[in-house]
């Protein structure tokens, strides 16, 4: 059985853990640009974590169920209407054969995560599901999602309960902007000199427009390098933060090339990058270096912490928001129809909570 | 941040330097130049760690100068890992050359090979010259990288050697041969490429579909084989068939 995209957001793709093992061949990772994320919205719906879900920015889209299945959105605030239930994001919820899921505009953070019960079962290419985009890999056809595909599931129990955190804490909630991004310096950060250094760590950045599943650009000072910004092409992990002949850093992403031949002035934490994916375009924000020793400490403890928002899930109460409670907390009119935000319908939306 | 390795290898030429690739993956730099003896103690140590494993390497990159070994911290600490990389590296052997030797059939000019008249022009030789002085030559696949499959060869006649275009073409299709600097190149996956072409090749460097999707790997050897549009449309059809798949020459 399957779940069919009556609409699809701009960048809706189907994403895991990525590839692993062929980066030696060129192959480069994919996977989902916030991992935890992802990984809590599949422990909603009681799917091991390699299962592979859904990726959108911005907005989700509408999808119609193929069969019972429970469903999770993670990765920020969203509005979700199941048939004519108004839902909220970070738990999951039941959803009945042949209703329609909408899932709106993304609010706080630039990836979410929608996870079905029993995955997105689309075949493993190079051992993932992962989508590629530019190498059109994985995924269906290797490309982005759009209305009328038909994605199929895995097999699932639905006698299962639907999930929510424990801690309400641990949801999904606004980034933390005043948080500095931790990073590691090196590869090459003797090709930049002392004041560039220092300047990575005391200049404010900001995030630019310029970004995609591959890169992120990020305005700011000038970076110099003053050994030039030409290397013998090395390997590159996702995090790189090279400086091309511009000066104008850019953080290598989840579908970042294998190699590349700029020098990298440092690495992002492999536990702050995917708050660094998930800060809104024209965020600010300024890096503070940390050494290897202490960012793989953070690793660690960060692991530890979202094993354990993941064991703490507890059975979701079954509450639906009535629209009543809704109109009354002022939230219903933030709701989002998919179709009106990608300029296919561009009728007022209706107020859903009639 | 980068620190001096304490162990030497093979002279004082070349000591490897570790760099922080965040925290989890470092690299071990043999040197910062294009050089097959730097490139080949990079994949004797991708090989050493292949056949012996140090627990907690996740995967290792080779490119040209150095190895990328990504790891989780959870088994090993970057510290520790450089430790027994230290240690490996003292009683690495760097074989010289039983590398495989692949003999790759291109199709030189026609429609994929579009440069190959105005290229030889540039070079003031004949287009037959130009094929013979690039197929007479023994390239080096440095390493795998850019796309799925490609491979950067070393190993280009200076006669050869060409700058990239500064504007890219927007497709060039996959199996086209090209030319970009210093470095020969096989199209394995069709995009834009400011490379210059001079010839096709039947053969898929990257099929995801094979039973091994990748053709070439960091350390193989390979040579053109200057065949003819009709039999380049043959070794096509024969591997679509599945009557033949690309292989390297036997072993001596």
């Amino acid at each position: 059985m399957s779940l069919e995209i009556l609409s699809a957001g701009p960048m809706l793709s189907v994403q895991d853990h990525g590839r692993h093992g062929r980066k030696r061949f060129g192959v480069p990772a994919a996977g989902a640009m916030d991992r935890p994320a992802m990984d809590l919205a599949n422990a909603l719906c009681g799917n091991p974590l390699s299962a592979a879900a859904l990726e959108f920015t911005a907005i989700g889209g509408s999808f119609r169920a193929g069969r019972a299945l429970r469903l999770a959105v993670t990765g920020g605030d969203c509005d979700i209407r199941i048939g004519e239930r108004l839902l909220s994001a970070g738990q999951s919820h039941a959803v009945e054969a042949g209703e329609v899921v909408k899932i709106g505009a993304l609010k706080g953070a630039t990836w979410g995560y929608i996870a079905v019960s029993g995955g997105i079962a689309v075949p493993e290419v190079l051992g993932a599901r992962a989508t590629h985009l530019r190498f059109a890999l994985g995924g269906l056809e290797g490309r982005a999602l759009r209305a009328a595909d038909q994605l199929p599931l895995g097999d699932a129990d639905e006698t299962a309960p639907c999930l929510r955190p424990r801690d309400p804490a641990s949801r999904p909630g606004p980034n933390a902007p005043e948080r500095a991004i931790r990073v590691v310096l090196g590869p090459q950060d003797d090709y930049f000199s002392a004041k560039v250094l220092a300047q990575l760590e005391t200049a404010r950045f900001r995030i630019s427009a310029q970004r995609d599943r591959m890169a992120m650009v990020l305005d700011g000072p000038s970076l110099p390098a003053m050994r030039g910004h030409d290397i013998v092409s090395d390997g590159i992990v996702s995090g790189a933060i090279q400086v091309p002949a511009s000066g104008q850093p850019m953080v290598l992403m989840a579908d970042a090339q294998t190699t590349g031949g700029y020098p990298k002035i440092a690495t992002v934490t492999t536990a702050d990058l995917p708050r660094l994916a998930q800060l809104p375009t024209g965020a600010d924000l300024r890096f503070e270096v940390v050494s290897r020793d202490e960012a793989e400490d953070i690793l660690l403890a960060e692991r530890a912490r979202l094993r354990e928002v993941l064991a703490s899930l507890v059975p979701a109460t079954g509450m639906t928001l009535s629209s009543g409670f809704l109109l009354s907390c002022n939230l219903a009119g933030s709701i989002v129809e998919p179709e009106a935000v990608m300029g296919r319908d561009l009728e007022p939306s209706k107020d859903m909570a009639q | 941040m980068s620190k001096r390795a304490q162990h030497g290898l093979g002279g004082p030429e070349i000591v490897p330097a570790f760099l922080s690739v965040g925290d989890c993956a470092l690299a071990v730099q043999f040197g910062d130049v294009i050089d097959a003896d730097v490139n080949r103690r990079v994949i004797a140590l991708a090989e050493s760690l292949s056949d012996f494993p140090i627990q907690g390497v996740l995967e290792c990159v080779p490119t040209y100068r150095s190895l990328l070994v990504s790891y989780d911290p959870a088994l090993l600490r970057g510290a520790a890992l450089e430790a027994a990389l230290a240690e490996r590296i003292a009683q690495l052997k760097v074989s010289a050359g039983s590398a495989r030797h692949w003999r790759v059939p291109v199709v030189y000019g026609g429609e994929v090979g579009l440069d190959l008249e105005d290229l030889a022009r540039e070079k003031q030789l004949t287009p037959n010259e130009l094929i013979q002085i690039h197929s007479a030559a023994e390239f080096r696949v440095y390493m795998i990288g850019f796309a799925p499959g490609f491979a950067y060869l070393g190993g280009l006649p200076k006669a050869l050697h060409t700058p990239r275009l500064p504007k890219p073409r927007q497709s060039i299709p996959a199996g086209a041969v090209g030319i970009g600097g210093q470095q020969g190149s096989i199209n394995s996956v069709t995009g834009p490429s400011g490379w210059r072409f001079v010839g096709w090749t039947p053969w898929r460097a990257f099929d995801p579909a094979r039973a091994e999707p990748f053709l070439f790997a960091a350390g193989d050897r390979l040579n053109f084989v200057p065949v003819s549009a009709a039999e380049g449309a043959e070794i096509a059809a024969a591997i679509a068939s599945g009557e033949s798949m690309p292989m390297p020459e036997a072993a001596p």
